[in-house]
């Protein structure tokens, strides 16, 4: 059923999910949601079973005229939502009927906002997932990004009785500056001199960041002497942290599989919704933690999703 | 000299995934062993364990931390390598990709030649007498990085980059050979072409062949191309 018609399509909207890992070994980058956490509670908040398909805003977001009764619920970054010039709140449900004119503007703060409607965006399942991949052409509308005029489908499902709000205490915000906690490694080894300065520096994200990575600038690291710049290529994974020959960090995000650049550290999964909603000039720095710290943080988060999902699926 | 590690290493790559690492370098008997582990593992992935992902000498290992952890996967690793030599690994399939070398499809048949003293056919001759294991797969869905090129066809990479290779373009950079499954820049002596469709995301399968796998390229004439492309609906 129809949901929606772009009247504009914002600077970069996609039809994203969970992700597509079935093909990674063959070369196939799982992309999905960047910010997980954001894209889990605006599903949760119009219903949805975790993994549905949503629209993931970047920075500008889309104007889009709704073509049917529904849910809708905006996570993420916070972009001045309105719905017929009226504003609406992010981080809850927001009813919407025939006619309605939804604008989301620039974001004030973070950089990624998810859209989320009852039943999901309804688009073709291309090797197990809706996302879309637009480096390989697949997943949500042919592989590309939202343009103007498109109509937008909905899986039919039942809207909510009562409306969902998130409480306010579970609302993340997205400062300037960011701690990401990463775990040393996969080639933490090849760094020893340089190690120290990577946990104790503080970078600057740059332009040059996307959904492939987030390329950071300030103090260089270098390989200690006798290493080579570059090992045997090797699967990647997202959070991993490259150094190519300038000595400036990439985080590795999710439009790729592979590289052959050494990875001094890997920012631990709980984190990487952070960088999701970090923009150019934003500053990072890394806070080295151990694996038994980061699975106690992991074990700790899914809890706390847990807790959230409660509570939000009591209002019926 | 072997490559081979006495016992596998384990790199963290965060706090999702592992590497296990069977040698340090490029090397038949190493990948061999990654080919047979990943194998093994894909019979029945262990509890926890998302994916496995095999490349030149090590493999990834995504799991679950709330279900395993990695003292757990390698002692597991370490108990299914007793096992190898009990358990029949199958050998690797051999995918046969047709190619019409040279041509418009092939331009730079002629700079692989005469690179190394040899005739265009002689070139094609050489390049379609090996099974190349596959030790990777990456860079763009269905992206080969294959083994085993012959030396007496060795040759450097394009200048100058096309900022568009059509899919399907088989090439030669320094020692390595390979297709390019979708449209994409490349500097690769492109030395022929295939009819196949490497990567069809609309199929259930949408790749030929994975990791593991060789692959041997089959000289085709014109018409036989033509055949297959139609069949194909490339």
């Amino acid at each position: 059923m129809d949901a929606f018609r772009v009247i504009s399509p914002g600077s970069f909207t996609t039809v994203q999910d969970r992700g597509r890992y079935r093909f990674i070994d063959r070369g196939v980058p799982p992309s999905g949601a960047l910010d997980l956490f954001a894209y889990g509670i605006a599903n949760l908040l119009v219903g949805n079973s975790a993994g549905t398909a949503v629209l993931e805003i970047t920075m500008i977001g889309p104007a889009l005229e709704v073509l049917g009764e529904a849910d809708v619920a905006f996570a993420g970054a916070d972009m001045a939502v309105t719905v017929n010039r009226q504003p609406v709140p992010m981080w809850q449900t927001v009813p919407v009927k025939k006619g309605d004119v939804i604008r989301i503007r620039q974001a004030k703060s973070g950089c990624r906002a998810y859209l989320a409607v009852t039943g999901g965006i309804d688009v073709p399942v291309v090797m197990g997932s809706r996302a879309t991949c637009v480096k390989a052409k697949i997943g949500g509308l042919d592989g590309r990004v939202l343009r103007k005029d498109d109509v937008l489908g909905r899986i039919p499902a039942e809207l909510l009785a009562t409306p969902r709000i998130l409480p306010a205490d579970f609302i993340p915000v997205y400062p300037p500056y960011i701690v990401l906690r990463a775990v040393a490694g996969p080639q933490e080894e090849v760094f020893r001199s340089g190690l120290e300065s990577f946990f104790g520096s503080i970078y600057e994200v740059t332009p040059e960041s996307d959904r492939m990575g987030y390329r950071l600038q300030g103090p260089p690291v270098h390989h200690d002497g006798g290493f080579p710049q570059s090992i045997v290529s090797e699967p990647t994974v997202p959070g991993n942290v490259q150094l190519p020959a300038d000595g400036q960090p990439i985080i590795l995000l999710v439009e790729q599989t592979t590289g052959g650049y050494t990875k001094i550290a890997t920012v631990i999964s709980t984190d990487l919704p952070k960088i999701a909603q970090a923009i150019p000039g934003n500053r990072v720095r890394f806070q080295r933690v151990t694996l038994e710290e980061a699975h106690g943080i992991y074990r700790k988060q899914a809890r706390l999703l847990r807790d959230i999902e409660a509570r939000l699926s009591s209002c019926r | 000299m072997s490559h081979l590690f006495d016992k596998p290493r384990i790199r963290l790559s965060g706090d999702r995934a592992i590497l296990v690492e069977y040698g340090d370098a490029i090397d038949p008997a190493v990948n061999e062993k990654v080919r047979a582990m990943a194998a093994l593992l894909k019979q029945g992935l262990p509890d926890g364990v998302e994916a496995v992902i095999p490349a030149y000498r090590n493999l990834s290992l995504l799991y679950d931390p709330l279900v395993t952890s990695p003292e757990k996967l390698l002692s597991l690793l370490q108990g299914l390598e007793a096992r190898l030599n009990e358990i029949e690994i199958p050998a690797p399939r051999i995918v046969e990709i047709p190619v019409l070398y040279g041509g418009e499809f092939g331009p730079d048949i002629e700079v692989v030649a005469q690179h190394n003293g040899l005739t265009a056919e002689q070139v094609v001759a050489i390049h379609a007498a090996t099974d190349y294991p596959i030790y990777m797969i990456g860079f763009t869905p269905g992206f080969c990085y294959l083994g085993g090129l012959d030396r007496r066809i060795h040759t450097p990479r394009r200048k100058t980059p096309r900022t568009l290779l059509p899919g399907g373009s088989v090439g030669i950079a320094e020692a390595q050979t390979g297709m390019y499954p979708v449209d994409s820049p490349g500097g690769w002596q492109i030395i022929g072409r295939t009819p196949l469709k490497l990567f069809a995301p609309e199929r259930s399968n949408p790749f030929l062949y994975e990791a593991g796998d060789r692959i041997r390229f089959v000289p085709v004439r014109g018409e036989e191309y033509e055949r297959i492309r139609a069949k194909e609906g490339s």
